[in-house]
């Protein structure tokens, strides 16, 4: 066996997570200059996002397991829960809540609170899953600088999603705590209704100023 | 705008997939055992009716995942969807240019 | 102060649906004059007595009003303002305040000057979907709605209605028939679930009931900024009801087309609707009985009318017809006009007999009129039905074309479905609105007020839906009594007659296709709304006689020929129905949409989307040029103080070889491939091996399609023995994954292989240049940098000193020593900054990708997309190395085909311009210097001039200190040293040919 690569030890150096930059981090202006009482744009920055690949159901429970979720296994569906502490981090109190989108039948997407706020450093979720998953089939990807995550809300948030995106966003077809994948103007993203009026859009990180500059557009007529 | 219902997805516009022409016309178990003009049957002729047609969707804007669907090349009608482990339903024509059956 | 002149001589002193309170001002030809709020722009005109709008297209005659809706053919204007808007039919145009317009002869002209207003577009998705909000279209909705299910009514107009608005004194569902549309609006506005969308016209009709409709907001629009004046619909409904409605034909006779011919239905419209009244001595000219209560309202409104029916007294015409001799009408029967008098102006029409063959039967009178309404019958509105393939049959008693079949999950009722009555249209919308919600799972609570809805078999339905309708009589071309044709208007926009269509049968032509293209008629603004059935019916007269088995069908044409009569021969002769010659096909638009309504707000920085990397900003604040690839923006070059482009470019190539330059290659696709088949699964995919490439290590790799063309290429890091990291070119990110996919699941699902997209995961600087060792060398104090402690083609895993966690590999894309720095992309923009500072004393200079294609043609390393075009193998590349012959992978079969071993293929080379200064376009020809012959590049050459080859690339390298080009050239390699012409814009100049690689062969800058 080829020596393997090793892992490299948790970030949670302040000065470092300081350097970053979210995808919409300029974007800060337009979007709270396009809101109002009847429907607000923010960016969500730093969640930590990890791809998982599973396909055994032994594998899916192992993962599921290393989150402390029931992975979802539908179109839709999102698991909570909460990762607890791994003990990677020596302030001893790191957690932070998690939802597990399904994405596809092997596929999911781990959503976790930034790591500069929960304290759980996105090389230990990624650890903790690999570890889960061992030498079955399937894949532990750190996608948190690939998608950002953009939330949108107030009465007439809806209004604002239905210009352009084409599923039925109507409570019967798409309720609360529902998520899934497709298009916003060609651009893919994943749509999930966090609450009544609360919408987040997750597209990928070169695309956040084109699906800003279409969310801030249908906004004016609201504003 | 055809409406295709992933097996995994449910129904979702058109615009979500994309294309992957006939199915089960699987890749040559052996390419070099055939002669040029079996591998050029095998890379440029696929069949063309009218009506029920098997074919080859991927969703790509959703769960990326390839399947078959039935559809009516004249209506347009999609009659059945199936993942690639599943048998092709009863009762359809079958491809003349497949070689293998693919999960059938 | 414009003056409108309060005159509306046509108005009544009573009725209409107008708020007589609010007199709104318009301007017509630069006339003010005035109307109603309620009013059309055309019920305005008729109402101020002005029928004569502007001149037809070709012919200039004088035209007039013809119609109360979205068939008009001859009433267009412009409306004049910031941005003209041209060919709007004054039937459909909304009177507001202020509205100045001026009439067109048949044809509008784009105005040039930008439109400022929006237009948006909505999805929406339905239950049930009501198009058309006439008594069907009303009922159908109200019932839809009764059970909870999501309903939208769409309704063109302004108002709901439709036929009931031309129709206010008649009783529906035991009230008066505005009380019912107020109380059904009522209704329908009080329900959660249901939307009601007036001005908005669903346009298009396409597969599993996805509708296209078109919102006209102009008056919320001006409301409120941000606000559109146009909305696009996107509907996706589970269950479709049309309530269209039908369309009354105008008859074809001589002069049919001067002012003051005008539909019956219209005339009533105007009457009943506007209190509008367009004439006061009216000759009414009718084949059927509808056009009987036009005749009523008109006398009632103080008109004389004299009643023109082309039927005999037959039974079913009676009770009409001895209606309108008790009411005191005069009735000609078995008559019909057969000319105008006038030309600016209907001022008598003049009237004869006709005999049971439609021939003249004795002399014409002239009876003095200043209007002529017109009835042909009537053809059901079925654009959108047949927009879905919808079935068609010819219906001999109802004289048109009816749904005969459904489409999937689609209900077709009232009169475009051929039922002509109210009670029965209330019916038949009551029942389909019933059976579409209980399809979408909402069933209807139950509603008595409707109507008796008991469900009747089709035949008895037929029966009594025939039995309303009364008789016509098709009358497809009255004669005139010189026999001409010529002014028998068949088509008034397009200006096609009778005469036209003679000469196109006169011409051979017989399906209606044929006559369509030969005529024009059906390609004017109304699409044949006006003129298409009475086309098919001209055809069925012309063509008798005809074998009608000859005559190729239009929709649905699946109707037999009549035999009428012996030919001379003995043989009986074929008239064909208007069923055997069928329809043209209907598309959408079914009416008139502007292009910028379906952009919509999809146009500028929103038309499509401009991807960029982190250190985008930087880029813009170093003042770069960018080039779009793709969807990206990436810099192109990053011109300095007075430099141009090849100023710029040439520093940039300067600093790469001699000192140290960089360049954001965050755009290349980045895919995560695990499994512990990974090895296997690239071993297939690739042309080169990579079963035993070294954790540590990359290797560039090719792929091709099945049909053994190149597809993409890259390099692919081993992370681990069961993880690779692959890069892809940055147009190809997309379909590389697709492909990988469709490999995996569809051909070796058995292969234990995991793939995902990482290109936005990451963020990469290329640091390139002898230089660039000591730039990396700062900026990862980790790293051992040295040449034999950090080969080619190996990567590492460091903590740059900035802290931050970082992938770098010794690849080179130049031929130079070169490094990649790979970080999560939130790191991009300050890892770039650094590496802006580390550089800063070794001279480090940004460089874009003109720089990057300059570099890396010296070398000859192709470009997937400028050096292939899809016919290209590696072969052809020059690549053999890398091509393996021991293992299979996708395409190898291919590269054994006849066609890829014979010779005469074009293969990459480079070709030298002899003057050293010319820099040869991109895709310039290559031909042998003696092919020429005595042409001198003036006009065209006597015979075609053979090429050989063309340029795919081509720059000026300030390595070389000349121009140079790649090139594929047939047998490109047998012929270095040759000299071929290059061929471009009329100029032919000679090129040396020379291997590819022309900086650098021995590879020895790759190592510093």
């Amino acid at each position: 066996m080829a020596e393997q690569m090793t892992v490299k030890p948790a970030t949670t150096d302040a000065a470092v997570l300081g350097y970053r930059r979210s995808p919409a981090h300029h974007l800060t202006e337009i979007m709270a200059e396009a809101g109002g009482e009847q429907v607000r744009l923010r960016e969500v920055p730093f969640l930590t996002q990890i791809t998982i690949r599973a396909t055994s159901p032994e594998a899916v429970a192992a993962v599921g397991n290393a989150l402390g979720v029931t992975m979802p296994s539908a179109v839709g569906e999102v698991a909570q829960g909460e990762f607890g502490d791994l003990g990677s981090d020596s302030s001893g109190s790191s957690g932070s809540s998690v939802s597990v989108v399904w994405l596809s039948p092997d596929e999911w997407l781990a959503v976790l609170g930034d790591e500069a706020e929960t304290g759980v450093a996105i090389t230990a979720v990624v650890e903790s899953l690999n570890v889960a998953l061992g030498q079955r089939r399937g894949q532990v990807v750190d996608v948190s600088s690939n998608r950002t995550t953009l939330e949108l809300s107030g009465p007439k948030a809806r209004a604002v999603l239905d210009k352009t995106i084409e599923l039925d966003l109507h409570p019967r077809e798409f309720p609360v705590g529902r998520a899934v994948s497709t298009q916003m103007e060609s651009v893919a993203v994943i749509l999930w209704r966090s609450a009544d009026d609360t919408w987040l859009l997750m597209p990928r990180a070169s695309f956040a100023e084109h699906v800003v500059g279409w969310l801030a557009d249908g906004m004016r007529e609201f504003s | 705008m055809m409406v295709i219902p992933c097996p995994f997805c449910g129904p979702r516009n058109e615009t979500e997939y994309s294309y992957g022409g006939q199915a089960h016309v699987a890749y040559p178990e052996n390419p070099d055992a055939l002669t040029d003009e079996e591998w050029a049957q095998f890379l440029f002729y696929r069949d063309n009716p009218r009506g029920s047609y098997a074919e080859r969707w991927q969703h790509s804007a959703g769960c990326r995942k390839w399947f078959n669907a039935v559809r009516n090349t004249h209506t347009y009608e999609i009659t059945h969807v199936y993942r690639l482990d599943q048998a092709r339903p009863d009762g359809l024509p079958k491809a003349p240019l497949a070689t293998k059956e693919v999960g059938a | 102060m414009t003056q409108h002149q309060n005159h509306q001589g046509g108005r009544l002193e009573r009725g209409g649906r107008l708020d007589r309170d609010q007199s709104i001002g318009f301007t017509i030809d630069g006339t003010a004059l005035t109307g109603y709020v309620g009013d059309t722009l055309a019920s305005a005109l008729v109402a101020n007595g002005r029928l004569r709008v502007g001149d037809s297209i070709y012919l200039r005659r004088p035209r007039g009003v013809l119609s109360a809706g979205v068939e008009e053919p001859n009433g267009f204007v412009r409306v004049n303002g910031d941005h003209n808007e041209s060919m709007l039919p004054a039937t459909t145009l909304e009177l507001r305040d202020g509205l100045d317009v001026t009439l067109l002869d048949g044809i509008g002209v784009l105005d040039d000057r930008p439109d400022r207003n929006e237009y948006d577009k909505m999805h929406v998705h339905a239950d049930v979907a009501v198009i058309g909000s006439g008594p069907a279209g009303l009922a159908a909705a109200k019932e839809a709605a009764s059970g909870g299910a999501r309903v939208v009514l769409f309704e063109q107009d302004f108002e709901l209605g439709g036929s009931l608005l031309s129709d206010p004194t008649i009783t529906v569902a035991g009230q008066g028939a505005l009380d019912y549309i107020a109380r059904v609006r009522a209704e329908l506005e009080a329900a959660p679930e249901v939307t009601v969308l007036t001005r908005t016209c669903v346009f298009g009709s396409y597969d599993n009931n996805f509708l296209v409709a078109l919102e006209k907001r102009d008056e919320v629009a001006s409301a409120k900024g941000g606000v559109s004046r146009q909305r696009l619909w996107h509907v996706t409904a589970g269950q479709v009801v049309l309530a269209v409605g039908a369309f009354e034909r105008p008859i074809v006779f001589s002069d049919n087309d001067v002012p003051g011919v005008m539909l019956a239905s219209a005339v009533k419209t105007y009457v009943e609707r506007w209190a509008a009244l367009p004439g006061r001595d009216v000759v009414l000219f009718t084949t059927n009985d509808s056009a009987y209560e036009t005749a009523r309202c008109l006398t009632k409104a103080g008109a004389t009318v004299t009643v023109v029916d082309a039927r005999p007294e037959v039974k079913a015409a009676v009770s009409a017809q001895e209606g309108a001799r008790r009411a005191g009408l005069t009735v000609h029967t078995a008559s019909a006009v057969v000319g105008i008098e006038g030309s600016e102006g209907v001022t008598g029409a003049f009237v004869a007999p006709i005999d049971d063959a439609g021939q003249l039967a004795g002399d014409a009178q002239l009876l003095a009129c200043d209007l002529v309404a017109v009835s042909g019958g009537w053809t059901p509105n079925v654009s959108l039905h047949s927009q879905r393939q919808g079935q068609l049959a010819w219906d001999d008693a109802l004289s048109g074309f009816v749904p005969s079949a459904g489409v999937k999950n689609q209900f077709v009722v009232g009169a475009g479905n051929g039922t002509y009555d109210t009670d029965d249209c209330l019916i038949e919308g009551a029942r389909a609105g019933r059976g579409a919600a209980a399809a979408a799972g909402f069933p209807a609570s139950s509603s008595a007020d409707d109507g008796d809805a008991v469900a009747e078999s089709a035949e008895v339905w037929h029966a009594r839906q025939h039995r309303a309708a009364g008789t016509v009589r098709p009358l497809w071309a009255v004669p005139a009594p010189d026999g001409s044709l010529d002014t028998h208007f068949v088509d008034p926009h397009r200006d096609n007659t009778a005469a036209d269509v003679l000469r196109a049968t006169g011409a051979g032509m017989r399906s209606v296709e044929h006559v369509k293209r030969y005529t024009s008629i059906s390609t004017g603004i109304d699409q044949g709304k006006i003129g298409g059935v009475n086309t098919i019916g001209l055809l069925t007269q012309l063509l008798s006689g005809n074998d009608a088995k000859a005559i190729p069908a239009g929709q649905p044409g699946q109707d037999a020929a009549e035999e009428v009569e012996l030919t001379a021969s003995g043989q009986p002769a074929r008239r064909p129905t208007p069923g055997t010659i069928g329809t043209t096909t209907f598309r959408a638009p079914f009416t008139p949409v502007a292009f910028t309504a379906l952009a919509g707000r999809g146009r500028g920085t929103l038309f499509d989307a401009a991807r960029t990397s982190p250190a985008h900003s930087w880029h813009v604040e170093h003042g770069a040029r960018f080039e779009d690839v793709g969807q990206w923006k990436r810099p192109w070059f990053y011109p300095q103080e007075g430099e141009d482009m090849d100023a710029a470019v040439a520093r940039e190539c300067r600093a790469a070889r001699e000192g140290v330059a960089f360049m954001d290659a965050t755009t290349l696709g980045k895919i995560e491939i695990r499994g512990a088949d990974a090895p296997e699964f690239l071993n297939r995919i690739y042309t080169n091996p990579f079963l035993k490439l070294p954790v540590g290590k990359g290797r560039y790799g090719v792929m091709c399609t099945v049909s053994g063309m190149v597809f993409d290429d890259g390099v692919t890091l081993r992370l681990a023995d069961d993880r690779f990291f692959m890069t892809t070119t940055t147009g190809g990110a997309a379909k590389v994954l697709d492909w990988l996919e469709e490999w995996s699941q569809t051909e070796w699902p058995e292969l234990d292989v995991t793939l995902t997209s990482v290109t936005e995961q990451w963020s990469t600087v290329a640091v390139v240049g002898p230089r660039s060792r000591d730039v990396i060398a700062k900026l990862a104090p980790e790293l051992d940098v040295s040449k034999e402690g950090f080969g080619f083609m190996e990567f590492r895993e460091t903590t740059l000193a900035s802290g931050i966690d970082a992938r770098v590999c010794r690849i080179t894309f130049s031929g130079e020593l070169a490094y990649e720095i790979n970080v999560p992309r939130w790191y991009g923009l300050k890892v770039w900054e650094d590496v802006a500072a580390a550089g800063e004393e070794f001279g480090i200079t940004p460089y874009g990708t003109e720089t990057m294609h300059v570099l890396r043609a010296e070398k000859a390393f192709p470009i997937v997309g400028q050096e292939t075009d899809g016919t290209i193998t590696p072969h052809d590349l020059g690549m053999d190395w890398v091509v393996s012959k021991t293992k299979e992978f996708i395409g190898k079969r291919s590269f054994s085909r006849a066609a890829f071993t014979e010779p005469g293929r074009k293969q990459l080379v480079s070709v030298l311009p002899l003057d050293h200064t010319l820099r040869l376009p991109e895709g310039a020809q290559l031909i042998e210097p003696d092919a020429l012959g005595d042409y001198t590049g003036e006009g065209l050459p006597s015979a075609p001039i053979a090429m050989v080859g063309f340029v795919t690339s081509s720059y000026h390298s300030q390595a070389l200190g000349r121009s140079f080009a790649l090139a594929l050239v047939k047998d490109g390699p047998t012929r270095v040293g040759q000299t071929l012409l290059a061929s471009f814009g009329g100029q032919f100049t000679e090129v040396e040919v020379r291997e590819p690689v022309l900086y650098d062969k021995e590879g020895a800058r790759r190592d510093g």
